[in-house]
């Protein structure tokens, strides 16, 4: 009977050798990844170190059951290695945002399959420093110096009195007509600086604007209101009315009341607005800064209540809704280039003319690389890619 | 002295600014955050002037009993009400803040931005007219979008919503870029002046 | 005041009227037009499709409720579909509200498909700052958001293992109804850290981006409720708005009638100037 047994045994054993043997195999410690690399991260404030390597034989192909990979970090070669992260199968590359500058670090890539693990060859030493200069960013630097320089240049061929010619913008030429109407219909003007505070640049144009404005309300003794969507945009807009109406030579007329202050919230904020132009039926509105979905629900109110509208802004979204329900619009630049256009001071219109000088450049170039990279050759949109 | 001081500051915060972008290490790494959390901290400050001007303002129309005084008694109990279940129950999910929050100021401000729909319609109306043949042309492809853009267009002719895409891509983009690169060279310009402190109306430039 | 006149004059009111009638009677009684994808909508579902099983996806709620029902439903019908591909999704916001709206349709696609908070998915909250916040995960994710949005320390959910930056996702899909938004995203998580970025934002504001999805720089882009109601045929679901496009497809064709209209009575009364003045 036992030796039945052990027969029985054996021949089992002979039966399932094959498979015992391939599950075996299957079940091998995967390769390690290979070249593995470590290397201060460049152009960054140091506290970095990134590490790449080449996918292990078993990952995507051979036995495929690598799931992924463990970074493995020592100050010291060959012991003390400890885990920092983890990354999934067929990654080649992790940055380790925890190191301290200016020490020594090693690591091993550990791949990692459902059972077993495989360490790569160890590397190192690698250490995190931060950087003088983004070399990414030369051609930013190379754009800002070039842009900046053009301008600056114009600035002081303005001063030394040389005659800038500036297109006609029927928009800003308007404002003092707005203001004029107004006044001969006994009505207020009403302003609104956008929706954005006071670190928006729209909003910045918008206020430089409002002082135009604001001066020629004061000299025809209109009252000009002001509700804004953020504090800060309603002190530094009193501050700027303020002194267009000492500029006028009357101060006593200032209403800072007139100024005021609504709600931060973007629709309560239009809601406000709608209601102010209902009640006080504004003779002129300008809309200058920065707006977003509220555009036309206060111009379609404004144009309601018949005043005459203008707006600037550089959201493109809104343009087309300003363009549709106001008189003029300043459409991107040119609400920018108001306060030069309105002053006429030579240094302001010297700014604008470099900024078309820049923008020329700025054309030849697009040309330049439409035709490289119509032939294949990339080394400009490559130079120009900033990170 | 009162104009120099603020524009020495943005002269140096301006700079700097410009220059840490270019120079990843200490002092100026995450420079750029600070300066807007210092920025942040401000507003929030500048918050209690709006909320006084609010008070003052519709405190004297109350008491003076003007046009409409009702609805300023409404606004100063609605300010007063979220203020005090804000400060004294917190603002999670679940507290009366969230409540009215969720209840009134949401269905409020949906009201206003759904207001667009018909304001759409009514510009486009009055607008959308075919006076010049750019304004003919411009006219067409709004037509031709907007039923691209929706499944009528689909049911209309099965090619329209890819005559819509390519109005979007071609047409439209380049626009947008030539408006896109018009702003940022408007906006470096406008930056450099500020810097400069020859900008108008900000404190700058000759009065 | 002759009748030409006064349709010149039309009350803008009767306008009104009938795009809420419009918009009103086809919610009540759908009519089932068939909706094309559009290629910006089915290159982002390409990119989920693409993505391994396990991989993380950065989701940034940037919206409120007063855009909800233009951004909400993109939202669901793109977390069902991560979670129906197994990948698993970390929320942040850059607008308060959107907390809140972004929990709901994470954990209503969550519930379909049988997912766990914080091991599948996660909310990590709001942090003010816009552009700064995306710049700040881009160097150290740890550090911008230590704990979720309910107050647990991130070590403690077994998603956020291995997490540090931005490098740690596969793609970031951004829901947006404004600044900061799909700009911010792609100025810095895109350009910055060269990571793919996607995008749903409200109607009125996707033709700004189209430069982006030219370039590259967006992988893809829904548009409104058109480009939901697109992916939700992709997903094979009927989700809100699916709901909403007959509504807007007639309120379209309304908005179409009223301008060949104004511009029918416009041409009459040229004529009639003319044959006056002749």
């Amino acid at each position: 009977m036992n030796r039945q047994k052990a027969f029985l045994l054996v021949l089992l054993f002979i039966v399932f050798l094959p498979w015992v043997g391939a599950a075996v195999g299957q079940n091998t410690p995967p390769a390690p990844a290979t070249q593995v690399r470590a290397f201060d991260t460049p152009n960054d404030a140091g506290g970095s170190i990134t590490i790449t390597w080449k996918k292990s034989a078993d990952d995507g192909q051979g036995e495929n059951d690598v799931v992924g990979y463990e970074i493995l970090r020592s100050t010291a070669s060959g012991s003390g290695y400890q885990k920092v992260a983890s990354v999934l199968a067929g990654e080649e590359g992790y940055t380790d945002g925890t190191v301290e500058d200016n020490v020594a670090y090693y690591y091993v890539v550990r791949a990692v399959d459902g059972q077993f693990s495989t360490d790569s060859v160890e590397t190192g030493p690698a250490m995190a420093k931060a950087q003088w200069f983004n070399t990414d960013r030369t051609s930013m630097l190379v754009a800002v110096l070039i842009f900046s320089g053009l301008v600056l240049w114009f600035i002081s061929q303005a001063k030394g009195g040389r005659q800038l010619y500036i297109r006609p913008i029927p928009g800003l030429a308007a404002i003092d007509e707005a203001v004029g109407r107004a006044t001969e219909m006994g009505k207020p003007v009403l302003f609104i600086p956008g929706i954005m505070d006071m670190d928006n640049i729209q909003t910045i144009a918008g206020i430089t604007i409002l002082r135009r404005v604001a001066r020629k309300a004061a000299e025809y003794e209109t009252p000009l209101l002001v509700p804004t969507s953020r504090s800060l945009v309603m002190t530094t807009a009193q501050e700027a009315v303020k002194e267009a109406y000492l500029d006028a030579g009357r101060p006593d007329a200032y209403d800072p009341d007139r100024i005021r202050y609504l709600t931060d919230n973007q629709f309560g904020y239009a809601a406000g607005v709608d209601g102010i132009m209902v009640r006080e039926k504004p003779a002129a509105i300008f809309y200058m800064g920065c707006f977003y979905a509220e555009s036309l629900i206060l111009a379609e109110t404004g144009h309601s209540v018949g005043a005459i509208q203008i707006a600037g802004t550089a959201m493109p979204a809104q343009l087309p809704f300003f363009v549709t329900a106001c008189d003029y619009t300043l459409i991107g630049e040119e609400l920018f280039a108001a306060s030069a256009y309105l002053s006429r001071e030579p240094r302001l219109l010297g700014s604008l003319k470099g900024q078309d000088f820049g923008k020329a450049i700025f054309m030849i170039i697009i040309v330049v690389g439409i035709i490289l990279e119509s032939f294949g050759i990339h080394f400009l949109s490559q130079w120009l890619a900033t990170g | 002295m009162r104009r120099q001081v603020p524009l020495v500051i943005t002269f140096v915060a301006g700079i700097i600014m410009i220059i840490q972008y270019f120079i990843p290490h200490e002092p100026f790494a995450g420079l750029q955050q600070r300066f807007n959390v210092w920025f942040l901290i401000i507003s929030a400050f500048a918050l209690i002037l709006g909320i006084g001007n609010l008070i003052k303002i519709h405190g004297e129309r109350i008491s003076r009993q003007s046009a409409g005084w009702g609805y300023s008694v409404v606004l100063l109990v609605g300010l007063v009400t979220m203020s005090v279940v804000g400060i004294g129950w917190g603002i999670e999910p679940g507290t009366p803040f969230f409540y009215l929050f969720w209840n009134i100021q949401i269905p409020l401000s949906s009201t206003m931005f759904a207001l667009l729909a018909f304001f759409i319609a009514s510009a486009s109306y009055r607008a959308f007219r075919a006076r010049s043949f750019e304004a003919t042309l411009l006219l067409a492809a709004a037509i031709l979008v907007m039923l691209g853009r929706v499944p009528l267009g689909n049911f209309l002719w099965h090619r329209l919503p890819a005559v819509a895409t390519w109005i979007m891509n071609y047409p439209n983009t380049a626009g947008q870029r030539a408006i896109m690169i018009g702003i940022a060279l408007g906006v470096i310009s406008s930056s450099l002046r500020i810097i400069l402190g020859i900008e108008r109306g900000l404190g700058g430039g000759q009065q | 005041m002759s009748v030409i006149e006064k349709l010149r004059n039309i009350d803008r009111r009767f306008i009104f009227v009938a795009i809420a009638l419009t918009v009103i009677v086809p919610l009540l009684r759908p009519i089932g037009f068939p909706i094309a994808v559009s290629p910006s909508v089915q290159r982002l579902y390409d990119a989920i499709e693409q993505l391994p099983p396990g991989s993380k996806v950065l989701m940034s709620f940037d919206y409120d409720p007063s855009t909800m029902p233009e951004v909400y439903p993109m939202n669901l019908a793109i977390a069902q579909h991560c979670f129906s591909r197994n990948l698993k999704v970390v929320g942040i916001a850059l607008w308060p509200m959107g907390v809140s709206l972004g929990q709901q349709a994470l954990e209503t696609a969550a519930e379909e498909c049988g997912k766990l908070y914080g091991t599948d998915y996660v909310n990590l909250g709001y942090k003010t700052g816009g552009m700064v916040v995306i710049l700040a995960m881009g160097r150290d994710l740890r550090e911008t958001f230590p704990e979720d949005f309910r107050g647990t320390p991130i070590e403690q959910l077994p998603i956020m293992e291995g997490v540090r930056n931005l490098n740690s996702f596969k793609l970031v899909v951004d829901f947006s109804a404004g600044d900061p938004g799909v700009a911010a995203w792609v100025m810095i998580a895109q350009a910055r850290y060269h990571k793919k970025v996607g995008a749903g934002c409200t109607a009125v504001s996707a033709p700004a981006f189209y430069p982006y999805l030219n370039t590259g720089q967006l992988v893809g882009l829904l548009g409104g409720m058109k480009g939901a109601a697109e992916y939700e045929k992709l997903l094979q679901s009927q989700g809100p708005a699916t709901a909403g496009m007959d509504a807007q497809s007639i309120a379209h064709a309304v908005i179409i009638f009223f301008i060949l209209f104004g511009n029918l009575v416009m041409l009459i009364t040229k004529r009639k100037t003319e044959r006056r003045s002749l």
